[in-house]
């Protein structure tokens, strides 16, 4: 079982939630999260003074597998949220310790899909 | 222009109340469809209306309002008043007997600048901000300016043949009304429609725009008196009734069919009721009024439920579906519910028993939508051609805030 967590462009999410249906991967988790890698930041401008270093709006995806499905669920998502220009974003996987389904305690490899 | 003349302080001073009334009905409209944008695009609705509201203001003072009032035509007016020479601060009676013709002119004002404003809600959310400055000023000069001679202009054909508009169905509403439809047609669906539909990012913002709409319209129906009289009392009074019947009236047909009541319902019903007692203010009496509420708010419930469904159209805040539809509905109704106890200047209506009137408000609406849909259609598909009316995908998923306006509405932390 692996974690895999991506942050990607907000302006991709829906492309990449399309991408990974596609494959089969129904179980995300979405929140908002602020930060930037090598590109630092948009400029802003507010009345004529511009703001930079700004921290970037981002998505993070949640997604826990098992894992014959690990390599699908990075495969679409870089087809979803890869734009070829700074900011794309990253896919980091871990090693899942456990998973338990709550409603039924059913716990490992069948509890996560 | 005629010197014996004699301002009214009264009416001057309801004009003037009236007039700013209306100006608020924009930054109201704004928030009214910057709450039902998602939040990357509230300041784009923002910014469209407010720009608006700086623009077509002093387009009306150099040349919007000569083209609209100044003696021409038969379609449109004349350059005779450009820069507002000749408008002056004595009354003129053609117009409005006992005002400053100025006070007229700004109160006509406020209408120039809110009719291309309701039309954002068709294109809201994918439309480039310059094309959109663009098509706004020729929209204003080559569709309202013409379209408020025929109907409110001295000579103007629509007005010879006796068609009510009492503050602005035709003008204002179906004219914006089918626009909106032909916009939303030419720039095509948003790239999220049908797949994901999408919430309103801020519910209360809608909330508070309608409530200043209601609040406006008190100043867009009851000052098209154009003067502190019974008129005008009755036309607050009826304007007042059909918004509550129609508010009430979709909260209802919510509750029926979708479940239940919903704000968003409830807001939508009583803009619908607002704009199909605009036409019938000044003609039509509790009666009236009620019954035009509650039609007002089943025919848009209609049209934006199932209509927009079926054809496919991406009217993304229903700007056809509610001044469009609920605008054809006022027009017409005038014609059935006029009385002329209520007003001597109008006429009686079909179930006064005169049928005349009720055919004439069809000509007359249907005038409006013919003219509306072609010049919209030439002016869009013009703009289109040199600028390019819609943003490039990519802008689009980010939404107009930042890729427009290089600002955001809405930070995460400080």
């Amino acid at each position: 079982m692996k974690l895999i967590i991506a942050i990607i462009q907000p302006h991709r999410l829906e492309l990449v939630k399309d991408a990974l249906y596609d494959a089969d991967v129904n179980l995300i988790t979405v929140s908002e999260v602020l930060g930037h890698g090598r590109q630092k930041g948009v400029a802003e401008v507010y009345r004529g003074i511009k703001e930079t270093g700004n921290l970037l709006r981002k998505i993070r995806l949640e997604i826990a597998v098992n894992d014959n499905f690990v390599d699908k669920t990075i495969e679409a998502i870089t087809k979803g949220a890869c734009t070829g220009s700074i900011g794309d974003g990253k896919i980091f996987v871990l090693d899942l310790a456990e998973c338990v389904r709550i409603r039924t305690s059913e716990k490992g490899s069948s509890a996560i899909g | 222009m005629d010197s014996k003349l004699v301002i009214d302080t009264g009416d001057t001073a309801w004009m003037l109340i009236s007039s700013a009334l209306v100006m608020l009905m924009t930054p109201g409209l704004a928030f009214f469809y910057g709450g039902l944008v998602r939040r990357k695009n509230i300041l784009g609705v923002l910014m469209q209306c407010f720009i608006i509201l700086a623009a077509l203001s002093l387009q009306w003072v150099l040349f919007g309002y000569s083209l609209s009032f100044a003696p021409g035509n038969g379609f449109l007016g004349s350059l005779q008043w450009f820069g507002l020479n000749g408008v002056g601060l004595e009354p003129y009676s053609d117009y409005s007997a006992t005002i400053p013709h100025q006070a007229f002119m700004i109160f006509q004002g406020m209408f120039a600048v809110i009719t291309p404003a309701l039309i954002i809600g068709a294109f809201a959310e994918r439309m480039k901000f310059s094309a959109f400055l663009v098509f706004t000023l020729l929209w204003a000069t080559f569709v309202y300016d013409p379209m408020a001679h025929m109907v409110w202009g001295v000579g103007g054909w629509l007005r010879n043949l006796g068609a009510l508009d009492f503050a602005g169905g035709t003008v204002v509403h179906i004219n914006a009304g089918i626009a909106a439809l032909v916009t939303a047609i030419v720039i095509g669906k948003r790239k999220c429609y049908k797949k994901h539909p999408t919430s309103p990012h801020n519910l209360p913002f809608s909330v508070l725009g309608a409530a200043l709409l209601w609040f406006g319209w008190f100043g867009f129906n009851a000052g098209s008196a154009l003067g502190a009289n019974g008129v005008a009392v009755n036309a607050f009074v009826v304007t007042n009734t059909a918004a509550a019947a129609a508010a009430l009236c979709w909260a209802l047909l919510d509750w029926k069919f979708n479940r239940n009541p919903t704000m968003l319902g409830t807001i939508s019903g009583a803009v619908a009721g607002l704009v199909a007692i605009t036409p019938a203010a000044g003609f039509v009496g509790i009666g009236g009024a009620i019954a035009i509420g509650l039609l007002s708010s089943v025919f848009c419930f209609i049209a934006v439920g199932f209509i927009k469904h079926k054809f496919g159209y991406d009217d993304s805040l229903d700007a056809f579906g509610i001044h469009g539809v609920g605008g054809i509905w006022g027009s017409l109704a005038t014609g059935l519910f006029a009385l002329k106890s209520i007003n001597p200047a109008g006429a009686d209506g079909l179930f006064a028993g005169n049928p005349k009137l009720f055919l004439v408000q069809i000509a007359a609406t249907a005038a409006t939508m013919v003219y509306a849909f072609v010049a919209t259609y030439i002016l869009f598909k013009l703009v289109d051609k040199f600028i390019g009316v819609r943003v490039v995908e990519e802008e689009e998923a980010m939404g107009l805030d930042l890729t427009q306006h290089n600002e955001r509405a809405y930070t995460m932390l400080e």
